[in-house]
C-alpha cells in the first residue's frame, strides 16, 4: 500500500473520529453553557468540572434496556435512527476542513484535508442531508404513537419548507464564486479587499448568510424550531417510544448535522481555513476551520437558550411568506450583479 | 471488470427494488423500496461519469417521496386498507378494467421488447458533451433543450393549480 493512499485512509478515519467526538462534546458544551446562561454551574462531578460526563452519558445509555413497543414497526423501527445517523455522517464526505498541509514536513508532497473533493460537493451534501429527514420521519411513523407521529409529520413539513430557501441561499453562493466544489468555493475566499477586510463572502452575502443559519437552524430541529420535538407538546416527538442506543442515535444525528452545518457556513460564507496567516504558513489551516466552526456552534447553542420557540403556524408562515420570497430575491439581485460586473 | 460488478450489482439492487415497491402489501415498504430503487440508480450515473444528475436524482426525489410518505400517512391510512374484502371490491376489480389493464400490460411489454430488439446505433446517435460539468447542462438546458424545458415547467404548473384547486376548503357564504 502507497503512503498516499494510506495517508487519506487516516484523514477519513480522523474525519469520522472528529465527527463522533463533535456529538459528545457538543453535548458536554451545551449543558455547560446552559448552565452558565443559567447562572449555575451545569454538570460538575464526573471527572475535572464535569468534563468526562458525555462520557458517562454514553455508558448510562449503552447499558439501558431496549424497548420496542408492540405495535411498532419492526424493521422500520429499527432503521430510522440508524439511517438518521449514517446520512449525518455521510453529509459531510464532501466537506473540506483544511488546506494542504505536509504535517510538518512528514510527507514529500502535501495532502488536502477533507474526505473528498468532488465537482458537485456542494449538492452532495444538500441531498445527504435531506435523505436525514426520513430517519426522523420514519421514526415517527414507526412507532405507531401518536406523539412520536405528530413529530414525523412536523418534521417532513418544516424540512420541505425550509429546505427552499436553504437551496436559494446557497445557488446565491453557487452564483459569486462560479463552482460546485465547496473546496474551490474556499479557494476563491482567500486574501483580502483593500489590505484589511478578508474576502468572505459573508461581506457579499450578508442576507444570504443570515438566510443560511436560519434554515440550517431549522434543517437540524433545533431551537427556536425543535418542533418534531416540542416537548411541551408531544411528550419527545419523534423519539418518544425510543430508549438505549436507539434513543442515543438520535441526538448524535443532531449534533453531526450541527457541526456539518456549521462547517459547511464556515466554508462557504467565512472564508473557510482562510485568515490567520501565520497559522497558514505553519500548514495548521485547519486550527483556523476550527475555531470558526466553534463560533457558530457557540452560536447555535446561544440561540437554544436564549429564544423561546415560535408557534407552529409562525413557523410555517415565517418560512412560506417571508424567508423563501427572500432568498429569491437575493438570489435574483445577486444574479443581477455578477452578470452586471462580470459583463 | 470492477465496473462490470458495480453495474450489475446497481442495477440489479434497481430491479429488484422496483419490483419490490408493487410487491408490497403495506405502502410505506413500497415507498421506502422506491427510495432504494432511486438510489441505485443515482449510482448507476455516477457510474456513467454523470455526478450531477445522480445528486440532482437524489435531491429532486428525496423531496417528492417525502411527499409520498404524507399522501400514505394522511390518505391511505396504512395498512388497514388492504384487505381482502378491499380488493375484491376495488372498482378496478372488476373484468372490464382488468382486461382494459392486461392490454395496458401487454402494450407495454411490446413496447420494450422493440426497444431492447434495437441495436444503439438505430437508437439514434446522442451529442457526446461533458454531461459532469453543470454549467454545460445548464447550457444546453436553456438553449437546445429550452422549449422542452419551459414545457416541463408549465406542466408542473398546471399541477399546482390543480393541487390548489382541489386542495382548498369551499368558501361559507
Amino acid at each position: 500500500m502507497d503512503l498516499r493512499f494510506s495517508v487519506q485512509l487516516a484523514i477519513i478515519g480522523l474525519t469520522f473520529f472528529m465527527l463522533i467526538n463533535a456529538s459528545a462534546l457538543l453535548v458536554l458544551a451545551e449543558r455547560k453553557i446552559m448552565g452558565f446562561m443559567q447562572q449555575r454551574y451545569g454538570p460538575y462531578l464526573v471527572g475535572p468540572h464535569g468534563l468526562l460526563q458525555p462520557l458517562a452519558d454514553i455508558l448510562k445509555l449503552l447499558m439501558k434496556e431496549e424497548l420496542r413497543p408492540k405495535g411498532a414497526d419492526k424493521w422500520l423501527f429499527t432503521l430510522a435512527p440508524i439511517l438518521s445517523v449514517t446520512a449525518a455522517f455521510a453529509a459531510f464526505a464532501t466537506v473540506p476542513w483544511g488546506g494542504e498541509t505536509t504535517f510538518f514536513g512528514l510527507l514529500d508532497t502535501p495532502v488536502k484535508l477533507g474526505v473528498a473533493d468532488i465537482n458537485v460537493g456542494l449538492l452532495v451534501v444538500f441531498a445527504i442531508t435531506s435523505m436525514g429527514v426520513y430517519g426522523i420521519v420514519l421514526a415517527g411513523w414507526a412507532s405507531n404513537s401518536k406523539y412520536s407521529l405528530m413529530g414525523g409529520l412536523r418534521a417532513s413539513a418544516q424540512m420541505i419548507s425550509y429546505e427552499l430557501a436553504y437551496a436559494t441561499s446557497l445557488a446565491a453562493v453557487i452564483l459569486l464564486a462560479g463552482s460546485l466544489s465547496l473546496r474551490e468555493v474556499v479557494d476563491t475566499q482567500a486574501g483580502t479587499w483593500f489590505g484589511f477586510i478578508p474576502r468572505w463572502l459573508v461581506f457579499l452575502q450578508p442576507v444570504g448568510f443570515i438566510i443560511y443559519v436560519i434554515a440550517g437552524v431549522a434543517e437540524t430541529n433545533r431551537a427556536p424550531f425543535d418542533f418534531p420535538e416540542a416537548e411541551q407538546e408531544l411528550v419527545a416527538g419523534y423519539n418518544t417510544e425510543y430508549s438505549s442506543v436507539r434513543f442515543a442515535l438520535f441526538p448524535q444525528a443532531e449534533y453531526i448535522n450541527m457541526a456539518t452545518m456549521s462547517a459547511v457556513a464556515t466554508d462557504l460564507y467565512l472564508g473557510g481555513w482562510h485568515g490567520i496567516p501565520l497559522l497558514d504558513a505553519y500548514g495548521l489551516s485547519w486550527v483556523t476551520f476550527l475555531l470558526k466552526v466553534g463560533a457558530i456552534l457557540f452560536t447555535y447553542i446561544w440561540m437554544r437558550w436564549t429564544l423561546p420557540r415560535y408557534r407552529y403556524d409562525q413557523l410555517m408562515a415565517f418560512g412560506w411568506k417571508f424567508l423563501f420570497p427572500l432568498s429569491v430575491i437575493n438570489l435574483i439581485v445577486t444574479a443581477a450583479l455578477v452578470l452586471y460586473f462580470n459583463a | 471488470m470492477p465496473e462490470v460488478v458495480t453495474f450489475y450489482l446497481l442495477a440489479g439492487t434497481a430491479v429488484v427494488a422496483s419490483a419490490l415497491v408493487i410487491g408490497q402489501r403495506n405502502p410505506m415498504y413500497s415507498v421506502m423500496f422506491l427510495i432504494v430503487a432511486f438510489a441505485a440508480l443515482a449510482g448507476l450515473y455516477i457510474q456513467l461519469d454523470a455526478p450531477f444528475v445522480a445528486v440532482a436524482q437524489i435531491i429532486i426525489y428525496a423531496g417528492a417521496i417525502m411527499v409520498l410518505f404524507l399522501f400514505v400517512v394522511m390518505l391511505l391510512n396504512a395498512p388497514q386498507e388492504d384487505t381482502e374484502h378491499d380488493v375484491r371490491m376495488h372498482p378496478f376489480a372488476g373484468p372490464g378494467p382488468m382486461r382494459f389493464g392486461a392490454l395496458l400490460a401487454l402494450g407495454l411489454a411490446a413496447e420494450l421488447g422493440w426497444a431492447l430488439t434495437r441495436t444503439p446505433s438505430e437508437a439514434g446517435s446522442f451529442a457526446v458533451t461533458p454531461v459532469s460539468s453543470v454549467a454545460a447542462i445548464g447550457r444546453s438546458l436553456f438553449t437546445e433543450y429550452a422549449f422542452a424545458f419551459e414545457v416541463t415547467s408549465i406542466l408542473i404548473l398546471v399541477a399546482m393549480v390543480g393541487a390548489v384547486v382541489l386542495a382548498r376548503r369551499e368558501e361559507p357564504r
